[in-house]
């Protein structure tokens, strides 16, 4: 659907060159809601703006439906534009106008006529559900609804793809969450495709269906959600997936247990219909170890669960590896985190 | 004749009076009303130019907006006085006379226009550039971002800009004497300071601290309605 290929943005400052983005190359499926993470000056928002050449790449393509972007200019690329929509941290709406004519504003530029905008915004402000606010005026609304006219006006012109450029990061927690329901709520809705650019792991947490992990300018690593949150392979990555999965014993526990003989800490992390299992019985039941709970939560990565335990467990080299074998024979991940034998 | 406190009881002193002033205020709203229109005529298009093809811009245009910048600097930098008597051979080449109050109206509107276009082009700069770049993304062509984007946003403080301009050209008029423009600063000098005629300069100055009370609340007033 989306191809971004061996993208390059320099800048050239009295410094000389920076390089925003250094030979970035991701495919997004259709339909998919694709996260796209990196720390402030990672290059992120550069490299959303540049999906609609609102930053100008310095070379490579940018693919949408069969359509290179990049080869663009003037009215051809106004009119790809009308098909991608873009939301905003800081919202932009115009504060001259009000919800409604804020909404009218891209089928205005569209060159629709007065009555089929005036259809169009009617179901726009039914679909982010702000029809008591059509005739209030940006100032008059919350962040929250703020961003709900920015989504109603994205949507307006019909895209095919719609980007987020840390749409929810001026929002608080309760706010942002119904921001990303309605982003899936579209996504289902509308089969739309959406890019989110975010510095939050829990907004890739709880609506990215693949994501992207953007560091020093470059795509570190990619892949579908729940894959990276399990088998992370940047520190990067591990470090934005810390930030809401934060599963670290205190040192001092782990410092004594380390005194024990014969045991071991184990994280074991599971997804889906696995977290219903009767894990521990199992194994404890198979392999004759002992298993001492240090730790258990359970959260989602989207609607799948995802469960992690920290276990210490006690045996002799032989009863270990035999946990070890079953907790592999049940597809589960595991990961030693300390071994005192 | 000089003046005496107890003129101001005569009837006939208060007609007199009338006679001067009435037609002075209509010359001066005449020349302030005319030139204002005349100066946002050119300067509004001139600011516009600037700010769009500043760079970053919608229109970036490095060249463009160094040479008009230029243009508009050297013409604020002569003196209105300097600017009236220069321009009086362009003037009778324009009107057909270098005298009289619409005659006047000629520098009045070419000092004025490169004030307007500055006084524009700090308005429409206090659009954020956000709200621009959204409809850049929404495919909006330049044309109708200034027609849709900054124009509208930044009405209210174009509207105070526009106060801004009449009231100085209402200063400016004062000067328009020296080449028989007529209005309310002629009056003053010819009457209130030539011929030591203290009430009339009272008065005119009254007339103008009226007038310019008022534009600037009718300004005011607008750019709140229209300020959301």
């Amino acid at each position: 659907m989306i191809q971004i290929q061996n993208l390059v943005k320099t800048y050239s400052s009295r410094q000389g060159n920076v390089i925003a983005i250094d030979d970035v190359s991701l495919c997004i499926p259709k339909d998919a809601i694709y996260g796209i993470i990196g720390l402030s000056g990672a290059g992120k928002s550069t490299l959303v703006r540049c999906l609609n050449l609102l930053e100008k790449p310095t070379s490579g393509q940018i693919i949408i439906a069969g359509q290179d972007l990049t080869k663009l200019s003037g009215k051809a690329l106004r009119q790809a534009r009308q098909k991608i929509g873009m939301i905003f941290q800081h919202f932009y709406l115009l504060q001259s106008r009000t919800v409604t004519e804020n909404i009218a504003f891209p089928l205005e530029i569209a060159g629709l006529s007065k009555q089929e905008i005036s259809m169009r915004v009617d179901e726009l402000l039914h679909l982010v559900g702000l029809e008591d606010k059509a005739h209030a005026y940006p100032s008059q609304l919350s962040g929250g609804q703020k961003q709900r006219v920015g989504i109603a006006r994205a949507l307006a012109t019909k895209p095919q793809v719609l980007l987020c450029d840390e749409a929810t990061s001026a929002l608080d927690p309760q706010t942002t969450l119904s921001i990303l329901n309605l982003l899936r709520d579209i996504n289902q809705k509308l089969g739309l495709t959406i890019i989110i650019i975010t510095h939050e792991m829990k907004v890739v947490k709880e609506i990215c269906t693949d994501v992207a992990v953007l560091h020093e300018a470059q795509i570190v690593e990619n892949g579908p959600v729940e894959s990276v949150f399990i088998h992370p392979q940047s520190e990067i990555a591990r470090q934005f997936i810390s930030s809401v999965f934060s599963h670290e014993l205190p040192t001092d526990l782990l410092k004594e247990i380390a005194t024990h003989q014969n045991s071991e800490v184990v994280r074991i992390q599971f997804l889906g219909s696995r977290a219903s299992d009767p894990i521990i019985t199992d194994l404890l039941r198979t392999c004759n170890v002992r298993a001492n709970i240090l730790y258990g939560n359970i959260d989602h990565i989207r609607s799948t669960l995802f469960g992690t335990l920290t276990l210490e467990l006690q045996g002799n080299s032989e009863q270990l590896r035999q946990a070890h074998d079953y907790l592999a024979s049940r597809e589960l991940n595991v990961e030693v985190i300390q071994r005192a034998l | 004749m000089p003046f005496e406190p107890s003129l101001l009881f005569q009837a006939s002193f208060w007609s007199d009076i009338a006679q001067l002033i009435t037609p002075a205020v209509g010359e001066t709203l005449y020349m302030v009303v005319v030139s204002t229109i005349l100066a946002y005529l050119l300067g509004l298009p001139l600011g516009i130019i600037l700010v769009v093809t500043s760079p970053g811009h919608i229109s970036p245009n490095p060249w463009v907006e160094r040479i008009l910048g230029t243009l508009i600097n050297i013409l604020r930098s002569a003196p209105f006085i300097i600017l009236l008597v220069a321009f009086i051979p362009f003037t009778r080449s324009l009107v057909g006379t270098s005298i009289g109050t619409t005659a006047a109206i000629v520098p009045l509107v070419i000092s004025a226009a490169p004030f307007v276009a500055r006084v524009v082009e700090s308005s429409l700069k206090e659009v954020p550039y956000g709200v621009i770049e959204a409809a850049l993304s929404m495919g909006a062509s330049p044309l109708q971002i200034i027609q849709k984007v900054l124009l509208p946003e930044a009405k209210a403080s174009l509207i105070l800009g526009v106060t801004i301009t009449t009231i100085s050209i209402i200063g400016y008029t004062a000067m328009a004497g020296a080449v028989g423009g007529g209005g309310l600063g002629d009056l003053a000098i010819q009457y209130g300071y030539n011929r030591f005629r203290t009430d009339i300069m009272i008065l005119t100055v009254i007339v103008l601290i009226v007038i310019v009370q008022g534009l600037q609340s009718l300004g005011t007033t607008l750019a709140r309605k229209l300020s959301h």
